[in-house]
């Protein structure tokens, strides 16, 4: 108990020092004795204190003090709460509000007193009412029924997966004796179910739809080369990683050149992806696949060679270890729908790039000059180059849009997972089965595939985990490509062999 | 015409032939030893950096005079991450190079691929990462951790204030035998501290998933029912999405700690880390821990790796198995020269107690009787350097326990190492 | 080891020169496990690793003849050959887990705490059940899905993307330690098999002496097929599907026997490959894998019975050579034979051979 008399002591002490002897003291004490330094912080805010406990969340005492605290994660939930504690008494709104949330996760029994005097005098509307949720949880422990009561009316209004915890455990035998409370605890707790319900449902089919754009975006350019080309490329997997180590790239090179600008690298890196992924495909269709086409059973043994290659030239030049792609400022972190529901930017982003990149692919094909071209190839080569269409420049440059495409797709995988020399290896199948099952040479086909390939998985891993999940769903297509062996969207034709 | 196609056909089946056999044209008067690390396919990854681990660790010893007068000659062979062939080349180290250790193998299907072929050539194998017990072969020393020496200290870590004093666990790990074994271990342990099955969450994912989305979103869910940490012994690759997506969902390491059993400096490589800061990592080992042998140790990695222009040097970085590959090496050739012999009786016979002044700041002994290190214990946390911060240690190295109590059966199994377990 | 030397004979000097050096080969085959049980220092002594290697490569020969059947002779590209051979190799496997533990459960069962086989783990410590399993698993999934597969007239690239999600799927399902079959790290560390110590030159022999029996019954099985009415309609199929059609043949039943005979082949080279290298896992059925066949079919030359045998002695011999001697480099070496084959040597070694003898 010595130590907790020689804090109270201080703490009678504390308002005759100023806050920089109080950060000095702070860094000499032991964790623990730190820790109950700040919740007494917290449960007596000091207006003065605010910067100290700012400065403590960067690691150090004063923005020009070059020692370092260690902290652990405890120490590092306190400061969080302390802080919000002292945020209470800033005369901007949003500090307020965005304090009183944090309070409604971390808030301690001992704060109870300084939050009501906060919630008496708060005039904003939202922080009052965010300062509410966050006074209510601590009232749950109330002595009187009829401020429990009120606290468990409010609590059934959010959708907090916390407050379920809470009034499950107020339910639970014996703990809760007022039988007006329990009622309303009951009808509370339904209300809140029913709300994390909603949320579930929609984050299940957010990541659906995010799946279904990561699986778009690396078989939109296998949807060309094979669909339009028919050529088997199993080394369009490494066309994304080109695209995600273009990425990488350019990541590296703006942060030398230019440092100011490399919140914006995805943005450049995503021609510089395209012209290199382009540029081999390119060579490649040249120097390889222009000897094959109508063989497409050899091209898929060739562009596997490539596809080895190209594995293992990275993994010289780069190194077998992942590269790191960081996500940008505006790519990091996410927006909070629902108390259960965070909508990852990068994944938003993705979506919203996916559909982009369909678009632009389909005008591409239908409306312009090059489009056409490929088209009438791809429907009857002979024909075309009858018309005088250069078939091989079609080719090429088709094979090229295709590859370039893959680099695109690869600049958004960098954002979600790794960046390495086998990155391309894990989306090749998935790529194919989304083409064939999507039917072969149609764009909508492939959209429609992918989201509801990513859909499917998603709805089934709850249930039966990932494993199984995938395992159906290769299954279902397998039964699926029975029923209609040309995929979702056919070609309707008569030509025969 | 005729005659060159003849010629051509039988240089082509001379060549063929000569696969079998042996390319023993080199200098006499050396020691050979194997290296057998995947240089490509899927573990590349992680076993490339312990492939030039081992190189300069061979050469350091070289520079000093090398083991019994004789220089060592490494034979680096690729088994290409492919189980087989990980027995086959072992099989082609022991009987045609004749080596007299091997250092090699990560994962455990890879070493219990080449466990027979040791055991049965009586070769001698150095495993130099972290694993899940249930095994000890006279053939075999490991210089990685066992399950009691990383696991068990890290949840009891967990459990204490300073940890955050969790309640509820959730078991996160790749579905393969070192997740499952740890897991099972730790939920015994759990159990025995008063945890009860509820709050313990078990899921496993296939090797190299890639879409953790639905797995943060119920790590969320289980969060909300009381302190929670996530205890991941998720597969090397799988990681940077993991994180990645925990970071996005807005878990922090405040609300939600990981603590992580296959996560070191080398995977924090591939990692923007700042939006890690505050999750852990058990290892018996961390490049940040600060003494003389450790500053050498990473200097002179550091320098090899620019001296050889290996991939990424100017960010080249030490982890746990490369540290476990050094000692190892080091203690063999400590054995060789004790024994006086690369007889792999004899050096099994001095490898018993022998000792070494390792990097992680302690002096290692090997087990005189169970082939495992005796090991610090180390929990770490992630900075935004991506560097770890030691925040506990053991007093002292433990002692391995490579079978645990903890499952059944186990308390019949003899501590010393038996043929064919 | 050989064949190089035996397939340009054979081109230069007629059959019966033919014969003879392939009764050599045959002979240097079946010499090759008895010179292994020689003394370790007599000069002719072949050692274990030899005799395995070859042994392998044996097994991977069996399979790349098993999908040149339905590659180069009925022109149906399967990806998922590595399935049926893994299949093999579990089935025995299992038989070798069962008699390496004997009445205990085998030891990752026990990890998983489960206290008594899976349903269908029984019989397998019978050896008679555990070879029926060798042939009933892989040619029963080949049946139901080739079955499926031809009647809805699957064919060309999609049949081949198909396959291939098929061992893909295969390969998730045993990687999931609940499905009974040792996850990852599938089965190790076999003791003994009827009896006998599998690490022992005899029984080592034994199996390599077998191992070349599949093959040369194999070799006759193909060169009858090839031969026979039903090898031409197989032809036929792969040349023009619909002509044959029209000529009033139904190509479901041949399609579906040639490739239900290949996947039992395949499986039975798994279940001979499994106690030769001691190790059964999942990474068998991985595409990469079933792609590779392929390429050993395509190099050494499809529509041929030589061919694919000379592909994947050759693949698998640079592959055990190239990762000594250039261990960071061989996949280049690889992946650059890939494309110089495809591009320039449509026919495989075969056909270069051919050529020269014509020219």
């Amino acid at each position: 108990m010595p130590k907790a008399l020689y804090t109270l002591l201080l703490l009678l002490l504390l308002p005759l020092a100023t806050h920089a002897s109080e950060g000095e003291f702070f860094l000499t004490s032991k964790p623990a004795d730190q820790a109950r330094l700040l919740q007494d912080w917290a449960a007596q805010p000091d207006a003065a204190r605010l910067a100290l406990l700012s400065e403590l969340k960067q690691g150090r005492i004063a923005a020009d003090d070059t020692r370092k605290v260690r902290l652990n994660n405890r120490l590092r939930g306190l400061i969080d709460n302390a802080l919000a504690s002292h945020q209470m008494l800033s005369d901007d709104t949003r500090v307020r509000l965005s304090a009183a949330q944090q309070l409604q996760k971390s808030a301690q029994p001992a704060q109870v007193a300084f939050l009501d005097r906060r919630f008496a005098i708060e005039a904003d509307a939202a922080v009052r009412a965010a300062l509410g949720l966050a006074l209510a949880n601590l009232q749950l422990a109330a002595s009187e029924p009829s401020v429990r009561l009120a606290a468990v009316r409010l609590l059934g209004e959010t959708g907090d997966p916390q407050a379920r915890t809470r009034l499950q455990a107020l339910l639970e035998p014996g703990a809760e004796t007022d039988a007006a409370v329990r009622t309303a605890a009951q009808t509370s707790l339904a209300q809140v179910e029913h709300k994390l319900l909603i949320g579930e449902l929609l984050g299940q089919a957010f990541s659906g739809l995010s799946l279904g754009s990561i699986l778009l975006l690396a078989a939109l350019g296998l949807a060309i080369t094979f669909g339009l080309l028919g050529v088997i490329n199993m080394a369009h997997g490494e066309m994304l990683m080109l695209g995600a180590y273009s990425t990488y790239m350019v990541q590296v090179m703006m942060q030398r050149l230019a440092p100011d600008a490399i919140e914006f690298y995805p943005l450049i890196a995503l021609p510089v992806a395209f012209a290199i992924s382009a540029g081999v495909g390119m060579l490649l269709e040249r120097t390889v696949i222009r000897h094959l086409y109508g063989r497409p059973l050899e091209t898929l043994l060739a562009t596997w060679g490539i596809s080895l290659i190209l594995i293992q030239a990275i993994r010289l030049l780069f190194g077998a270890q992942n590269v790191e792609v960081s996500n940008p400022g505006w790519l990091s972190g996410g927006l909070q729908v629902l108390p259960n529901l965070v909508l990852p930017y990068n994944r938003m982003v993705i979506i919203g790039f996916a559909l982009a990149v369909v678009l632009l692919t389909w005008l591409l094909l239908n409306r312009t000059r090059l489009g056409l071209n490929v088209r009438a190839v791809t429907q009857n080569r002979n024909m075309a180059a009858c018309c005088g269409v250069s078939t091989g420049r079609v080719d090429m440059l088709a094979f090229g849009l295709g590859s370039g495409i893959a680099g695109l797709g690869g600049v958004a995988l960098s954002q979600v997972g790794n960046v390495g020399p086998d990155l391309g290896q894990s989306y090749i199948i998935d790529s194919f089965l989304v083409v064939v099952l999507g039917g072969v040479g149609q764009l909508a086909g492939t959209l429609w595939a992918a989201f509801g390939l990513g859909i499917a998985n998603k709805l089934l891993e709850p249930q039966i985990g990932a494993v199984l999940g995938k395992i159906l769903i290769l299954a279902l297509i397998i039964l699926f490509i029975q029923k209609r062996p040309q995929g979702l969207f056919a070609l309707k034709g008569r030509v025969i062999d | 015409m005729k005659r060159r196609s003849l010629i051509k056909a039988f240089t082509l089946s001379a060549g063929l032939a000569a696969m079998g056999m042996s390319w023993t044209l080199q200098a006499a008067e050396t020691i050979k030893v194997g290296i057998l690390h995947s240089l490509s396919g899927t573990m590349a990854i992680s076993e490339t950096s312990l492939k030039d681990m081992a190189l300069m660790t061979i050469e350091q010893i070289n520079a000093k005079g090398g083991v019994n007068g004789k220089m060592l000659e490494p034979v680096v062979v690729d088994p290409a991450s492919n189980w087989p062939l990980f027995a086959e080349k072992s099989r082609q180290l022991l009987t045609q190079d004749k080596v007299a250790v091997v250092f090699g193998c990560w994962t455990s299907v890879s070493r219990k691929s080449v466990l027979p072929v040791f055991e049965e050539l009586n070769g001698l194998l150095f495993y130099p990462v972290q694993y899940e017990g249930e095994e000890l072969s006279p053939n075999v020393f490991y210089t990685g951790a066992a399950p009691n020496q990383q696991a068990i200290p890290a949840v009891e870590y967990l459990m204490s204030e300073d940890g955050g004093a969790a309640k509820r666990y959730f078991l996160l790990g790749t579905d393969y035998v070192y997740p499952r074994t740890t897991n099972k271990i730790l939920r015994a342990f759990l159990h025995s501290k008063g945890v009860a099955d509820k709050d313990i969450e078990e899921v496993y994912t296939p090797f190299g998933h890639s879409d953790y989305q639905t797995i943060v979103a119920n790590i969320k869910k289980f969060s909300a029912g009381g302190k929670t940490a996530v205890i991941s012994t998720v597969n090397g690759d799988s990681n940077v999405p993991f994180y990645k997506e925990l970071a996005n969902q807005g878990l922090k390491a405040t609300d939600v700690p990981v603590v992580a059993f296959s996560v070191g400096e080398e995977e924090l490589r591939g990692i923007d880390t700042k939006p890690l800061v505050g999750h852990l990592a058990a290892w018996n080992y961390f490049e940040s821990v600060d003494n003389p042998v450790n500053q050498k140790f990473v200097a002179d990695w550091k320098a090899y790796a620019k001296a050889r222009n290996l991939p990424g040097a100017d960010k080249a970085v030490t982890n746990d198995p490369m540290e476990a590959t050094y000692v190892g090496i080091n203690m063999w050739a400590q054995a060789a020269e004790k024994a006086k012999s690369t007889d792999v009786d004899k050096v099994r016979e001095a490898l018993a107690g022998q000792s070494f002044k390792a990097p992680s700041g302690y002096t290692l002994t090997m087990d005189k009787t169970n082939h495992h290190l005796h090991k610090p214990v180390m929990i770490g946390e992630i900075q935004d350097d991506g560097q770890f911060s030691v925040v506990w240690e053991t007093e002292q190295p433990l002692r391995a326990q490579p079978w645990s109590p903890f499952i059944p059966g186990n308390d019949k199994r003899p501590d010393y190492a038996v043929k064919g377990n | 080891m050989n064949q190089p030397l035996l397939v340009t004979a054979t081109q230069k000097a007629g059959p019966r020169l033919t014969l003879a050096i392939g009764a050599t080969i045959i002979l240097a085959l079946l010499a090759l496990p008895l010179l292994s049980l020689l003394p370790a220092d007599h000069n002719l002594q072949v050692s274990a690793y030899t005799l395995t290697l070859v042994g392998k490569i044996l097994c991977y020969a069996i399979v790349a003849l098993a999908l040149d059947l339905v590659w180069g002779y009925a022109g149906l590209l399967s990806l998922g050959h590595g399935l049926f051979f893994a299949l093999g190799g579990y089935a025995m496997g299992m038989y070798l887990m069962r008699q390496a533990s004997g009445d205990s459960l085998p030891a990752f069962m026990t990890f998983l705490s489960w206290t008594e086989l899976p349903w269908y783990w029984a019989g397998t410590q019978h050896f008679a059940w555990a070879l029926c399993l060798v042939v009933l698993a892989p040619g029963l999934l080949a049946l139901v899905f080739g079955w499926f597969a031809f009647r809805s007239r699957i064919k060309g690239v999609y049949f081949s993307i198909m396959t291939q999600a098929l061992t893909f799927a295969g390969m998730l399902l045993f990687f999931r330690n609940e499905t009974g079959f040792g996850g990852n790290n599938g089965f190790t560390s076999f003791r003994t098999i009827l009896g006998f110590d599998i690490a022992s030159q005899g029984t080592r022999a034994v199996l390599f002496l077998l191992t070349v029996a599949l093959l040369l019954v194999s070799l006759y099985l193909g060169w009858c097929l090839a031969r026979s009415k039903f090898g031409r309609v197989l032809t036929a199929l792969r040349d023009a599907e619909n002509r044959l059609m029209f000529c009033g043949y139904d190509p479901r039943g041949f399609k579906l026997l040639v490739w239900v005979l290949s996947a039992v082949l395949c499986g039975l080279a798994g279940a001979l490959y499994v106690p030769q290298v001691g190790i059964i896992n999942p990474s068998e059925m991985s595409p990469t894998n079933s792609i590779e066949a392929a390429v050993w079919v395509a190099l050494g030359g499809r529509g041929t019975l030589i061919g694919p045998l000379l592909g994947a002695g050759l693949v698998n011999g640079m592959k055990s050579w190239f990762t000594v001697a250039f261990p960071e480099f061989w996949l280049f070496f690889l992946g650059a034979l890939f494309i110089v084959v495809t591009l320039y040597l449509p026919k495989g070694v075969i056909g270069v051979l051919k050529k020269r003898n014509q020219a």
